[in-house]
């Protein structure tokens, strides 16, 4: 009878508990900074959620919540990988804890779902994972209080197909994620290798979540030079594993997240001399990422990828503005302006944001090493910095007019010439 | 007969009561209930199936996203449906609806039970890969962002008056859903869930009725498409996934099948379970397991299946009424 009882009850005391919740309006401080960070903590994202709530997290225990004499608030609402999701928590991040700003996202649905929402509520929105190319290129006119601390997905590709290029590779297949970050990054690549001469001889599309690549690596033509990978999550496991168990010697590649630290430690010896391409590696010896990746592996026990460096630099920048306005909120228009004209150090290197509001920043080209770093006492697998192209913009060397009268790269665009 | 009243009653005080509290709740809430109604059309348009018919369709998410998609290509690529011709989006949304499930229906309603189920998951899917790979029109991954909602005199980027609109497509829905299983052809619709055979030997044509049935389900999925389109401001892969199929067919279990309004309260308890207590509590997937648990466990009727139990439970002046209910259930 009880448990009859308590299931009729439970309703009830939702339906209080929502009661409750409407009518606990928070008061508005004007000392206060109020922050509103959306990340997946649930479902298959939970752990790369969790990275990039404890990167914003540490940083703002480093300067105990205090930007420039404004306190910080920081609210976490799940966005449960939906983008529709996203939008109702953010509403009530705005709507309930009034929040200034929100952060954070994690798929580039989700930002493009938040860009708007932003515009809506007239809210400040720090992109600082979702990377699709046209928030910050060909559609940022409908945003504007949106600005990312990121990074765009052809970004780190496009110096990457200069390197492969410079490296005297001729011939590469690429192997990517079938969804748009996949067709970004493998655009940015091609445009640039072939650009420079090179040629983009098959593109191969797996989908999302591919655990088995036999089919797939099984039709990699015999004569391509390098394969560029793009994978994603659980994907980035399996991929090199597969393709060196089948054989195949020809060196990998990688786009962006492929080799992130994230998945790393998973990862067996054979991805030893891997190439990827990202705005950050936990292996850069800076002193300002070599404080970084300690604090961050004291206190959560893993190396920080890209997840956490990314939101902790986000905090970072946050904290910039504040300096520069005394701790007093400056209003979503000025804080806007205030933040793309900063020129800031992070862990990742110098930062500093391009008329589109989207970040310029070194590209690191890095090869996946067995060796010590930071006076760790173990060999661990590093992605090893082999070159860095400073201060690279989301428009490459093309410059931003040329750039922009191209449409977005897409599974069709750049057009595989070279393909048979 | 009476109980029936009663309960219409409750029905109607409940959305009532609905209508005047939540425009004093706060936009979270607003947009919440705004939510747990559109997809409460497209949870008791699954009834239809499951509970009346005995179909249970694992690919209602369709005939939601076609309208979804429907409505966003056409307000982005054409300016279509944000003023006056809004109402000509709903119309063709419930269209298109229709349509595609009078295509699916000539595949899956010739099947029935377990076999029904894999057809329906499988055209769903279908439409999950349209939206997926048609990069050009869907926006692929990324989906499609719609501006602003429609502004026709009212203006709905208000979100009460939103809600507003919503609660009355909502309203609307139930009764006619609720003149529909009442009807003759709404009984011969249990007679079919019941006993197909005996419903054969008597004349019936079982197939049409089914398929006629399913295209229906298909419309108020395509209306509830619209409506949550415009409700998010955002349509993506992800609302035709399959998760969004299995939602709303747990939402019906949950609230109670061949109840129509059941569908409605598992709409409303899953999404505030999901979206309010995710932001109070990490553990709420916990709470919404246990509550779909204990319900298969404990509520085969689901939650509308409550009160008889509770009649059972204490066998008093109203004995003979729950005795008579009992037996007019299934």
């Amino acid at each position: 009878m009880t448990s009859t009882l308590l299931r009729k009850l439970s309703p009830l005391l939702l339906g209080s508990c929502l009661a409750a919740g409407t009518s606990l309006g928070s008061t508005a401080h004007s000392d206060e900074l109020r922050i509103g960070f959306l990340a997946p903590t649930t479902g298959i994202y939970a752990q790369i959620g969790k990275d990039m709530v404890d990167g914003f997290q540490l940083y703002l225990d480093q300067v105990n919540g205090d930007f420039a004499g404004a306190n910080v608030k920081l609210t976490v609402e799940d966005e449960e990988g939906k983008p529709a999701t996203a939008v109702l928590k953010a509403s009530k991040l705005v709507g309930e804890d009034k929040v200034q700003l929100l952060v954070g996202g994690l798929l580039a649905s989700t930002g493009y779902a938040l860009a708007p929402e932003s515009t809506r509520d007239k809210v400040v929105y720090i992109a600082s994972i979702p990377s699709a190319d046209d928030l910050t290129q060909r559609k940022l006119g409908d945003f504007p209080y949106f600005i990312r601390a990121g990074w765009t997905s052809s970004m780190p590709t496009q110096p990457l197909g200069q390197w492969a290029c410079d490296k005297g590779y001729k011939k590469v297949v690429t192997v990517a994620a079938d969804y748009a970050f996949g067709y970004e990054s493998v655009g940015g690549f091609q445009k640039v290798f072939e650009d420079c001469g090179g040629k983009v001889i098959q593109k191969i599309w797996p989908p999302l979540g591919t655990k088995d690549f036999g089919p797939y690596i099984s039709t990699i033509k015999g004569d391509a030079d390098a394969v560029f990978s793009l994978m994603v999550g659980p994907m980035a496991l399996q991929f090199p594993k597969q393709l060196r168990g089948a054989g195949i010697k020809q060196p990998i590649i990688g786009g962006s997240v492929s080799y992130d630290e994230f998945a790393l430690p998973f990862m067996g010896d054979e991805v030893i001399g891997d190439v990827s391409a990202l705005q950050y590696s936990a292996a850069l010896q800076t002193p300002k990422n070599e404080a970084f990746v300690k604090a961050f592996r004291t206190k959560f026990g893993k190396v920080p990828g890209y997840y956490a460096e990314s939101n902790y630099s986000a905090a970072l920048m946050i904290h910039e503005v504040m300096k520069k306005t005394g701790g007093k909120w400056p209003g979503s228009e000025e804080f806007i302006k205030i933040m793309a004209s900063l020129k800031v150090d992070t862990p990742r290197g110098p930062v500093s944001f391009d008329d589109m509001r989207n970040p310029v920043q070194n590209i690191y080209i890095k090869q996946v090493e067995k060796t010590t770093m930071f006076g760790y006492d173990k060999p661990e697998l590093w992605n090893v910095v082999i070159k860095t192209y400073p201060n690279v913009s989301q428009f490459w060397t093309y410059g931003k007019e040329q750039f922009l009268k191209q449409p977005v790269y897409d599974r069709d665009f750049p057009p595989c010439k070279y393909c048979e | 007969m009476r109980s029936q009243q009663v309960k219409v009653l409750m029905v109607a005080a409940a959305l009532v009561v609905l209508a005047m509290i939540i425009p004093h709740a706060s936009s979270f809430v607003v947009l919440l209930a705004t939510r747990a109604l559109a997809f409460g059309i497209l949870a008791m348009s699954l009834d239809i199936l499951l509970g009346y018919t005995g179909l249970a369709s694992l690919g209602q998410a369709a005939y939601f996203g076609v309208g979804a998609y429907l409505t966003a290509v056409l307000a982005t690529k054409f300016h279509f449906g944000m003023g006056w011709d809004f109402w000509l989006v709903v119309v063709f949304g419930i269209l298109i609806g229709a349509v595609l499930a009078a295509l699916f229906g000539l595949f899956a309603v010739r099947a029935s039970g377990v076999y029904f189920l894999m057809i329906t998951l499988a055209l769903g899917q279908c439409v999950w890969g349209l939206a997926y790979r048609w990069n050009s029109l869907t926006g692929g991954d990324n989906g499609i962002n719609i501006r602003a909602r429609p502004n026709f005199g009212l203006n709905l980027a208000n979100d009460v008056t939103f809600f507003f609109l919503v609660l009355g497509f909502f309203t609307v829905s139930m009764i006619l859903m609720y003149v529909l299983v009442r009807s003759p052809f709404g009984r011969s619709l249990k007679g079919i869930r019941k006993r197909e055979l005996r419903m054969q030997i008597l004349g019936y044509n079982t197939w049409l009725h089914k398929y006629i049935a399913f295209i229906i389900a298909g419309g108020f999925g395509g209306l509830a498409g619209v409506l949550w389109a415009h409700t998010n401001g955002i349509v993506t892969p992800d609302d035709v996934v399959l998760t969004t199929s299995v939602d709303a067919l747990l939402m019906v279990v949950l609230g109670g099948a061949g109840t129509l309004i059941g569908g409605a309260i598992g709409s409303a308890i899953v999404l505030l379970l999901r979206e309010y207590l995710s932001t109070l509590v990490p553990w709420w997937q916990y709470v919404l397991g246990g509550v779909y648990v204990l319900t298969i466990l404990y509520l085969p009727t689901g939650l509308m299946g409550i009160p008889t139990l509770f009649r059972q439970a204490f066998p008093g002046s109203a004995n003979k009424s729950a005795a008579q209910l009992a037996s007019a259930r299934r």
